[in-house]
């Protein structure tokens, strides 16, 4: 399995809203964050929930961001971060990432 | 027995007949909603096409409400005495559960460690994943809608309700287990248990320490 970010990665997280069972939040579609660990191959969830048992893996990445990236009004410590499970098709790097 | 209970139609009773007054209503009665519809109808389409049978249906739902965080609290107190499995607990939950005569299921889990510098929670803002199989069901809390959007929108505020305020030096983490993933706070070992056994670590392990909106009981002194 192809890997295409790595650790410290600045990753981008599509701004899409694609029907179907999608378990990507809408509070990180289109916002920036940095790839904080690997966390192994998966099926990809929006083809699970048609039967599609047999679909190929894919990476799911654990990506961090920054609060105050999330929310333009956060008012807590401006380290207060959130790490949000996203399979790697939804990512797109993000400029200043080492791509 | 109360005075309006035995005169309201003007003779006397020691006891009150009128049963619809004093039945709290039973479960079939309480709103069935297209969602409960939908899982009744798929558990019985699955016994009929003898993918499932009923027992295994029935043994997995006793299963599931056997489970509670005192598993999990096991797993934490044993990680405070011994280095090594808390070593195993960080890189792996599930083998660390077994390696002790756990189940831990077969869902991975991650253990999340607070530090000094660093207070995680948990949450997932898309529906109720938690790790079951060793914190037991989530509470009601846990999937309502208020907890999943804030957590993630202004953590600090709802960890203050839940009695838990948290320094401006120290980091809130929020983690949203969205996809395969469930997670397990790994809350600092409180001051004051230095050389507690198992069994009275583990019962300064809450199920809320290990969700991350609250710390562990504080040793009696």
């Amino acid at each position: 399995m192809k890997i295409r970010f790595a650790v410290g990665d600045a990753v981008r997280v599509r701004r899409a809203f694609p029907p179907g069972h999608v378990r990507t939040p809408y509070f990180i579609r289109g916002r920036s964050g940095v790839v904080d660990e690997i966390a192994g191959a998966y099926h990809n969830p929006e083809e699970l929930a048609y039967g599609r048992y047999d679909c190929a893996t894919l990476p799911l990445y654990r990506v961090r961001f920054s609060q105050a990236d999330l929310w333009s009004d956060y008012d807590g410590p401006v380290g207060d971060t959130a790490i949000v499970d996203i399979y790697e098709h939804w990512l797109e790097p993000a400029e200043g990432g080492h791509q | 027995m109360t005075a309006d209970t035995h005169s309201h139609d003007g003779h006397d009773h020691d006891y009150d007949h009128d049963h619809s007054r004093t039945f709290q209503p039973d479960i079939e009665e309480s709103p069935f909603g297209q969602y409960q519809v939908m899982a009744q109808a798929l558990g019985e389409l699955l016994i009929e096409k003898s993918v499932i049978t009923a027992d295994e249906l029935r043994a997995q739902i006793e299963w599931l409400d056997s489970r509670s965080p005192a598993d999990g609290a096991i797993l934490i107190a044993r990680a405070w005495n011994d280095p090594d499995f808390r070593k195993l607990l960080l890189e792996n939950v599930n083998a660390a559960a077994e390696s002790i005569g756990l189940s831990a299921g077969d869902i991975p889990i991650r253990a999340i460690e607070n530090t000094p510098s660093v207070h995680n929670v948990i949450v997932c803002t898309l529906c109720s994943c938690y790790p079951r199989a060793l914190l037991g069901l989530p509470p009601d809390w846990y999937k309502s809608r208020e907890y999943r959007s804030r957590t993630v929108r202004e953590p600090r505020a709802i960890l203050a309700e839940f009695g838990t305020v948290v320094p401006d030096d120290v980091e809130v983490r929020v983690h949203d287990s969205t996809a395969d993933l469930r997670y397990l706070v790994l809350p600092m070992r409180p001051a004051g248990s230095e050389g507690m056994d198992a069994a009275a670590l583990e019962a300064l392990v809450t199920r809320d320490c290990m969700i991350g909106v609250s710390l562990p009981r504080t040793p009696r002194s």
